[in-house]
């Protein structure tokens, strides 16, 4: 290992510093507040780190690490996305009984899961990134141990996850057959002999299709969602939303244009397929929900639906629009899970829609951030979803996705119905519930989010130039 | 720059009012009110300075908003927009007035709401990027579905949701024809743009041509509440506050007729052409069935919803008859409607206001307890029936002069509407101001609030109906400019002038 191979892995080792620190300073000393302002300060250092190395990028560690603009532009949106969740979680986890300094250790294990995902050029590292994750999130969903559905989502989540890392792992065994490898440049030096693709290449893929739609909760490998989303502390589902689907879309779409899936017919229809259904299946079911965080996690679905789309485009320019896309639908999710957290307490969960009845005359300005994240989410204007839709589209048609594109518009319109109850709700009358004051630190995290979506909404330009820039494959 | 401020006035002020809102429920109010009055006093201002109208554009100003996709910043202002312009800032300042008493709760936010819809407004009076056109499109909705939804009468929900719904999901399929065109112009010319000016003449087959043109009519006939249609406009219009109601039937309806004229008529000049015969059947169907609905409603918002209908059915006929006398006539409406139904919205607005019910059963006999009142019904009721010396006389008289160039058999129907509008209008008139007295209400005639507000639109409406002549000669240079993509105009002109001598037929409209 070379001088420069190490400085590459910089922001990794940070992270994984970190959370050896911690768990060394709580055995010494256990305080929850500075085991947070640590975190803080750690993930900042990591996301400065990522400038530090900029000037040696791409750098590639034979054969498992390739790092390159593409890998450190995902790896700052995991990072940021990281430290805005630790943010919103302060308050959540202070009112909590008993020891809750360790969920910042299993935020940096995850974390650091994540981030190798986004460097992964190597069936290995995929699936090591991926159990990292997914082990350390069993952790986080169960944290509150009092609680029966936190509990009883951590063990679905643990169940169907193992069931699904089994699958993506026997695809991964499968294409190792066929080539011999399981190095991603040398799965696609091995493909450009074939005239045809083999069967059972075209199986393994199949079968790490669904491992990574468990991931990323698309139909129909989405039964988990709703009731981990709701079982699971606030912000850890919003952690589940963002970060890991991140990662998960990171290497995936790394994965996927490396081996030009969207030029196989079959591979093509079934990724349609997959991406109409989530859509349809997210937003219907979506409508009937009474819970806001079982509503988000339909949503989730229908936006991963959005997103797939961006794979059969089969350009850049395509792949640019879905980070543009997954940076919005970050900040907004995060928004949405945030307010959430803030307002609830140790005793009630602020959940079930109808507890937000009349906030926006309680609490106004949670209420506002709440109404522009779900505005966002709906793609109305002035919001950063709304360019992100339209970017989304743009690359669509431009492609010639017609059936897509009229698919997702006519999914923005149901999705349009369910947004506008949760705003519907907040804005009828009052009744009288005592609602939590929010601390300083929640407050200044939803500003910074609505004027990151307000901006993005309105002079998206620079991020677009940015993402231009980085994200090339 | 004059164009910028009219928007971020309105922005500001809209901000200013929600905080002030904190402090006092009257400060809102005067914030909304100087806001608008500023906004009007520098179009009035522009109006008396400029000379010519004969221009293409009195205001061009371009500058880039999101480059990589050839979006730009590019607002301009011509003879038709500086007339609406003019509308919205007047009707704004009265919607501030109405609302005076009606609003006591949460009124900060009410009029962040009321100036958002009005910039927003403003901006699709003004866009002329088509992606800008469609972000101002989309932000007056939002505003728009919680004035309905907060401060509406008993069904809002239903009706905010409808209202919402119907336009978003139009507004979408526009959103994806704009699309379409800017694709189809960049596949041909290479240039990637959203620019009015540059999308203007783009080539394409008459099947690419009508799908495109679909989709903006999508949006456009939506808005207008065209026939089939139509279906959220009662809802919305009878549930919204009074203020809410005044602007979607005076400025909301219009900005659909506004989106016909100035993008799919010069856009896609021959698909408009062959969709005229259904375009004018959809007219004249919207003008019979709304003025038999109309009849048949109890409700009084209801009812004048339904003549909204009906009216906007004259604007689609004049909008179809591709020639510049209908053209003027359809100008003249999107005024003169906006005027007299928002004057009936309002005095809607103040019964309901003393008597709590919109139901006419139970009125009846109101003009002895309220002689004012009563008489500003009359003279907005007779504008509703187009009754000669109102302005609505002369929007109805040129469309139809105009549309019977077109088509013979579609005026000749049309003009049944005429006294389809007779019998709704003076029912209002007996049920609710005549006839015998149901139930012995209290009330008071109007305030001097009030009065003001009744009597400038009683100004306004007798003198457009008597001189008309500078609101045609304002717009006229747009018009033609409309038409002027328009490859069957000449020809069809002149084979209609030899077809029909007796039927005058002059540049020049009706002067007095």
């Amino acid at each position: 290992m070379t001088n420069t191979d190490f400085l590459s892995l910089t922001p990794f080792m940070i992270l994984a510093m970190a959370a050896i620190i911690i768990m060394i300073v709580i055995s010494i000393y256990r305080n929850y507040e500075v085991v947070f302002g640590f975190s803080v300060l750690a993930f900042i250092a990591a996301i400065a780190s990522i400038f530090y190395i900029l000037p040696i990028i791409p750098h590639s560690i034979a054969p498992l690490f390739i790092i390159d603009r593409y890998s450190l532009f995902f790896f700052g949106i995991i990072l940021i996305s990281a430290l805005l969740v630790t943010l919103l979680s302060y308050n959540y986890l202070k009112q909590l009984d008993g020891i809750r300094e360790e969920y910042y250790i299993i935020i940096f294990t995850s974390t650091l899961g994540a981030s190798l995902l986004a460097v992964a050029n190597h069936f290995i590292l995929l699936f090591l990134g991926i159990e990292s994750l997914t082990l350390s999130l069993y952790i986080l969903i169960a944290f509150e141990k009092s609680k029966n559905s936190s509990i009883e989502a951590g063990i679905k989540y643990l169940i169907l996850a193992s069931v699904s890392s089994a699958f993506l792992l026997f695809g991964m065994g499968l294409i190792y057959l066929t080539f011999g490898t399981m190095e991603f440049s040398a799965i696609v030096t091995a493909m450009t002999h074939l005239v045809k693709l083999p069967p059972l290449f075209i199986y393994g893929f199949g079968m790490m299709l669904v491992g990574i739609g468990f991931k990323l909760a698309l139909v129909p490998f989405h039964m988990w969602t709703p009731d981990v989303y709701q079982g699971a502390p606030a912000p850890v589902s919003s952690y589940i939303a963002t970060v890991s689907k991140g990662a998960v879309m990171a290497v995936f779409i790394r994965f996927f244009f490396n081996i030009k899936g969207f030029e196989n017919q079959s591979i093509f229809i079934v990724i349609s397929g997959i991406a109409i259904l989530s859509m349809f299946v997210g937003n219907i079911l979506a409508i009937q929900q009474k819970n806001i965080k079982r509503l988000l996690a339909y949503s989730s679905i229908a936006n991963m639906g959005y997103l797939i789309i961006i794979l059969l485009t089969g350009s850049n320019n395509g792949i640019q629009s879905s980070v543009f896309y997954l940076i919005t639908y970050f900040i907004t999710t995060i928004g949405a899970f945030g307010v959430i957290s803030l307002l609830s307490t140790k005793d009630f969960e602020m959940e079930e829609i109808i507890d937000f009845k009349g906030l926006f005359w309680k609490n106004p300005w949670t209420a506002a951030v709440l109404t522009l994240c779900m505005l966002s989410l709906a793609g109305i204007p002035i919001t950063a979803g709304f360019i992100a839709k339209f970017y989304l589209i743009l690359e669509s048609m431009k492609a010639g996705l017609m059936i897509l594109v009229f698919a997702m518009i006519i999914n923005s319109v149901i999705g349009l119905y369910y947004y506008l109850r949760v705003i519907n709700t907040m804005f009828s009358i009052a009744n009288n519930t005592e609602l939590p004051s929010i601390a300083f630190l929640g407050k200044l995290t939803l500003a910074f989010i609505s004027i990151a979506i307000l901006v993005l909404g309105m002079y998206p330009g620079w991020l677009i130039d940015f993402i231009t820039k980085y994200v090339v494959l | 720059m004059i164009l910028i401020y009219l928007i971020v006035i309105l922005l500001a002020g809209a901000f200013l009012a929600w905080i002030a809102g904190n402090w006092s429920a009257v400060l809102p109010r005067i914030i909304s009110l100087v806001a608008l009055g500023i906004d009007l006093i520098l179009l009035v201002q522009f109006l008396f300075q400029t000379t010519t109208f004969n221009t293409k554009w009195l205001i061009d100003i371009q500058s880039d908003w999101i480059p990589q996709f050839g979006i730009g910043l590019h607002l301009a202002l011509d003879g038709l927009s500086l007339l609406l312009l003019l509308l919205t800032f007047f009707l704004g300042i009265i919607a501030v007035l109405i609302s005076w008493k009606e609003i006591n709760s949460k009124v900060g936010f009410y009029h962040f709401n009321l100036l958002l819809i009005l910039a927003g407004i403003v901006g699709v009076f003004l866009s002329l990027d088509l992606f800008l056109f469609y972000f101002f499109w989309e932000l007056m909705l939002v505003p728009m579905y919680f004035l309905i939804g907060i401060w509406g009468h008993e069904n809002r929900t239903k009706a905010s949701y409808k209202f919402f719904l119907y336009t978003q999901a139009s507004g979408l399929l526009m959103f994806i024809s704009i699309l379409a065109l800017y694709f189809v112009h960049g596949n041909s010319t290479g240039i990637y743009t959203f620019d009015y000016n540059q999308l203007l003449g783009t080539q394409m087959s008459s099947t690419t041509a009508m799908l495109i043109m679909s989709g903006f009519l999508a949006a456009f006939l939506v808005k207008l509440s065209v026939v089939p249609l139509h279906n959220w406009l009662p809802d919305a219009h009878s549930e919204a506050p009074t203020a809410g109601s005044l602007i979607l039937a005076a400025l909301l309806l219009k900005t659909g007729a506004y989106g016909l004229l100035r993008f799919v008529v010069p856009l896609f000049p021959s698909a408009a052409l062959s969709f005229a015969p259904i375009g004018m059947a959809l007219g004249v169907i919207g003008i019979l069935y709304g003025a038999k609905l109309a009849f048949a409603q109890t409700d009084l918002k209801r009812l004048i919803a339904y003549t909204s209908v009906s009216h906007m059915g004259f604007v689609m006929l004049g909008i179809f008859s591709f020639n510049e006398l209908a053209y003027q006539g359809v100008v003249m409406q999107m005024i003169a409607h906006g005027i007299s139904t928002g004057a009936l919205f309002i005095m809607a607005g103040q019964l309901s206001e003393r008597i709590h019910t919109r139901d006419i059963n139970q009125m009846g006999g109101l003009w002895e307890k309220v002689p004012f009142m009563g008489a500003i019904g009359l003279i907005f009721a007779m504008a509703s029936l187009s009754l000669p010396g109102l302005g609505n006389f002369i929007a109805e008289l040129l469309i139809l002069i105009g549309a019977f160039k077109a088509n013979i058999l579609m005026a000749v129907l049309a003009c049944v509407g005429l006294i389809a509008a007779t019998l709704y209008s003076l029912r209002i008139l007996q049920k609710v101001f005549f006839g015998k007295k149901n139930t012995d209400w209290k009330m008071n005639d109007l305030s001097m609030r009030e009065k003001v507000v009744s009597v400038s639109l009683v100004i306004i409406i007798v003198m457009l109906g008597l001189f008309p002549q500078p609101v045609l000669d304002v717009a006229k240079p747009s018009l033609l400019k409309t038409l002027e993509n328009h490859p069957d105009k000449t020809k069809d002109d002149n084979m209609l002038m030899n077809q029909f001598d007796n039927v005058p037929i002059t540049n020049q409209p009706i002067t007095n």
